[in-house]
């Protein structure tokens, strides 16, 4: 992605990839939200910004005018490409996402905890002796790859690849078509065969169940396989890894929350869920299907719209304090996994990987801070986290 | 005893709304399961008993798609 040009006023202009946005949203959503809750920009061809919460709910519960057909913004329009069930709209969409919802249930997720737990101890061994660390290099990016890769029974070896991949696609792929094209393409080929591999010898693996799998009594097309499993493995990687990195800049960064924590680990499932609210990594987009209106605002039929859910979870009409982090926040309505038919399947597992990498970090590494001079970088595009995260203990 | 006039509280779940966030689960698992699709049940009838009032106030206030209701019969 070459740089972006500077931005000349964020209601008129706004751009999610420029670094701006990425260093820091916040400002930008606070001045939105005092005078235009929903911005508009003409890069992208044409796409809106709404930065309230109710507005942002109201989009996620309106798919007859705000499609799923196209989920990233991108500055032109690309020919669809189907990841069901996140592409999909009503009526497809039900029975697609009936398939994947079994197999991310919290029950189904609980036998993968002991693994989980070793895959995360077998790391802070690496590092905790040593006295740094990059708290989302070294740690939260391997957590995700190896147990995402263990889910669906792929090699954990190949987490380079699967990292280029998202980040061709998802980012440098924003102003490349050609670029986003050859990935989905290379994509496909390697779980074309993944699934031949499976359909020889099945295992306990997500890839495995999918082809037991039926819609209407029929079994998955290639296509659809390709682009359920194609989809679990980006939904997988880089949106975990932005929260726990986040996660973890936050203890590391403010000493009165962390040993909070330590001393107290029965606040960790509110703590996960506030850390969730706080630092929502994930904002997905809609391709508007039909005009309409929504916060007295229209929305015109073949524009995108961003929704992003990190702004939704700080608009202080929806959560008192939305700029503080509040461990213990018993009311938190967040929309971290989104709001309505597309809540993130992955969540269950999602909360299982933070609460059980947060756990074991802290256990070996209770006092943690910024190495000094640290040099913080963010994810550019829709999903934000902590790239380089250097830590001292 | 009061019971004999104070209204008994039951817990509903708007299947229509509910998408399977699990947050009920988890802050009130003695009132809620999850089904297959791990969208969310209630146990039995949805009788509160009155130690569970506060657990099931904090479940209905954290359902991201506000899928909770209460019933006073």
């Amino acid at each position: 992605m070459k740089a972006r040009p500077p931005v000349t006023d964020w209601a008129t202009d706004f751009d999610h990839m420029h670094q701006d946005w990425t260093q820091d949203p916040y400002p930008i959503w606070q001045d939105l939200r005092q005078r235009c809750p929903v911005a508009h920009t003409d890069r992208f061809e044409g796409a809106y910004l709404p930065v309230r919460y109710a507005d942002i709910r109201e989009i996620a519960y309106d798919p007859a005018h705000f499609s799923s057909r196209r989920i990233v913004i991108r500055d032109e329009r690309l020919p669809l490409v189907s990841f069901p069930p996140i592409t999909s709209d009503p009526p497809d969409h039900r029975a697609q996402r009936a398939v994947l919802l079994p197999l991310f249930t919290p029950a189904a997720m609980a036998p993968h905890e002991a693994a989980i737990r070793r895959i995360c101890r077998g790391l802070v061994d690496r590092f905790a002796d040593k006295g740094t660390c990059d708290g989302a290099a070294d740690y939260a990016q391997e957590i995700t790859v190896a147990v995402t890769a263990m889910l669906l029974g792929i090699s954990s070896d190949d987490g380079d690849l699967f990292r280029r991949w998202l980040n061709d696609l998802l980012v440098v792929g924003t102003d490349d078509p050609a670029l986003v094209m050859r990935t989905h393409g290379e994509m496909a080929g390697f779980f074309m065969k993944e699934i031949a591999l499976r359909r020889a010898n099945p295992g306990q693996d997500i890839i495995s169940r999918l082809l037991e799998a039926r819609i209407d009594e029929a079994p998955l097309d290639d296509a659809q396989l390709v682009g359920m499993v194609r989809l679990l493995l980006i939904a997988g990687i880089d949106t975990t890894w932005s929260a726990l990195g986040s996660c973890l800049l936050h203890l590391a960064t403010h000493a009165d929350d962390r040993r909070r924590l330590v001393a107290d680990p029965s606040l960790m499932p509110t703590a996960i869920e506030e850390l969730l609210r706080a630092y929502s990594p994930v904002s997905i987009a809609r391709e508007i299907v039909a005009d309409t209106e929504v916060g007295g605002c229209p929305f015109k039929a073949g524009q995108m719209v961003l929704l992003s859910f990190a702004a939704a979870n700080r608009d202080p009409e929806a959560f008192p304090d939305a700029d503080k982090v509040v461990l213990d926040r018993a009311e938190n309505r967040h929309a971290a996994f989104g709001l309505g038919i597309h809540r993130c399947i992955g969540s269950h597992l999602a909360r299982l990987e933070m609460t059980i990498a947060l756990e074991e970090w802290l256990a070996r590494i209770p006092e943690f801070s910024l190495a000094p001079d640290a040099i913080v970088t963010w994810s550019a595009g829709a999903v934000r986290g902590p790239r380089q995260l250097p830590l001292v203990f | 005893m009061t019971t004999e006039t104070a209204p008994v509280l039951r817990v509903e779940i708007d299947a229509a709304r509910c998408q399977g966030h699990g947050r009920c689960v988890v802050l009130a698992p003695e009132l809620f399961t999850l089904d297959t699709l791990g969208d969310a049940l209630v146990v039995g009838d949805g009788t509160v008993p009155p130690d569970l009032q506060a657990k099931a106030t904090l479940a209905k206030a954290n359902c991201p798609e506000y899928a909770i209701r209460f019933a006073r019969d």
